[in-house]
């Protein structure tokens, strides 16, 4: 599936909450006759929700590795982008945690 | 041409993503918490070892064995549309701790549940979490059955920091783990201002 990689070129090890977003224009990956059916799977899991790269790896059964370099994969034929975490440390205001904070007082 | 993805609308939101791991013992209930509050099942994610794991997985009698697998239960929560919360439980061999480097990277904060009837089976987390200066709390589950002890003797029985928050919590209770989660991000908090000033002083 991954041909024997365990490391895409072009991507830097994905966070498990990296969000993989689906290009608008990757309507039809089918079409796309170097993707696996496991990249056209990821395409179409990504397209009306944006997931994380954990989420992926436990909706199709695949290892994290293994996810990691097929999204590498997306990425670089720009079917997905990837938008990784933002660190705590480098969360410049704290709004965004006292909206968590809130926000499971809601729940 | 054909114009398919025009009726669907607006492109999906994009979230901003956050994580707080749940660490403690075997069995002492970090599944179970992460399912009192995930609004999904809690999934399963893996990881395959290869060689990775040589040095410290015993594979005598099993050496044919290439991979082992080592797994991670996580759920979600969905604060907003635009601000997504997970929870991850850390695997609980120690022999894994090398994937807990991967997991607490970029992590808000951490939960180390403990009970008090295996209280050394937690030592571990805290003393991981202090190397790292990661910000987290001790939440000690009180299972029924499970003696109760005065939070003070818990605190040093486990020779707590006195800026570590120790709360009495039940697993299975969502809002006994909300009030959990929400500890550790008001910790986080505190912790990261005590660093900013520390930087600018």
């Amino acid at each position: 599936m991954t041909r024997g990689r365990t490391t895409s070129a072009a991507q830097h090890r994905l966070d498990l909450i990296a969000v993989v977003v689906a290009e608008p224009h990757a309507d039809d990956p089918d079409a796309d006759s170097t993707l696996s059916p496991e990249h056209v799977d990821i395409v179409g899991l990504c397209r009306d929700t944006p997931q994380s790269v954990a989420e992926l790896s436990a909706e199709l059964d695949l290892p994290i590795g293994v996810v990691r370099v097929l999204i590498g994969d997306l990425v670089d034929a720009e079917f997905v982008h990837v938008n990784r975490p933002v660190p705590p440390a480098e969360l410049v205001d704290e709004s965004i945690l006292r909206d968590v904070i809130n926000g499971l007082r809601a729940l | 041409m054909i114009f398919g993805r025009s009726e669907r609308g607006k492109p999906p939101v994009e979230p901003v993503t956050l994580k707080i791991l749940v660490a403690g013992g075997f069995g002492v209930g970090k599944t179970t918490l992460v399912g009192a509050v995930s609004e999904i099942r809690p999934l399963r994610t893996e990881e395959l070892l290869t060689e990775a794991g040589r040095p410290v997985d015993d594979t005598s009698g099993v050496e044919g064995k290439r991979t082992t697998t080592v797994a991670m239960d996580f759920g979600r929560i969905t604060l907003r549309e635009d601000l997504v919360l997970y929870l991850f439980g850390t695997p609980g061999q120690e022999r894994f701790w090398f994937m807990w480097d991967e997991l607490s990277e970029g992590a808000l904060g951490a939960v180390v549940l403990a009970d008090t009837r295996r209280l050394e089976d937690c030592f571990a987390a805290v003393d991981y979490f202090e190397r790292r200066s990661i910000p987290f709390l001790v939440g000690v589950n009180c299972f029924e059955g499970a003696d109760r002890y005065p939070v003070e003797a818990i605190r040093q029985a486990l020779d707590l920091d006195s800026d570590v928050p120790l709360l009495l919590c039940d697993a299975r209770d969502r809002e006994s783990v909300k009030e959990t989660l929400i500890g550790v991000v008001q910790h986080a908090m505190a912790f990261q201002a005590d660093r900013r000033e520390a930087v600018t002083t």
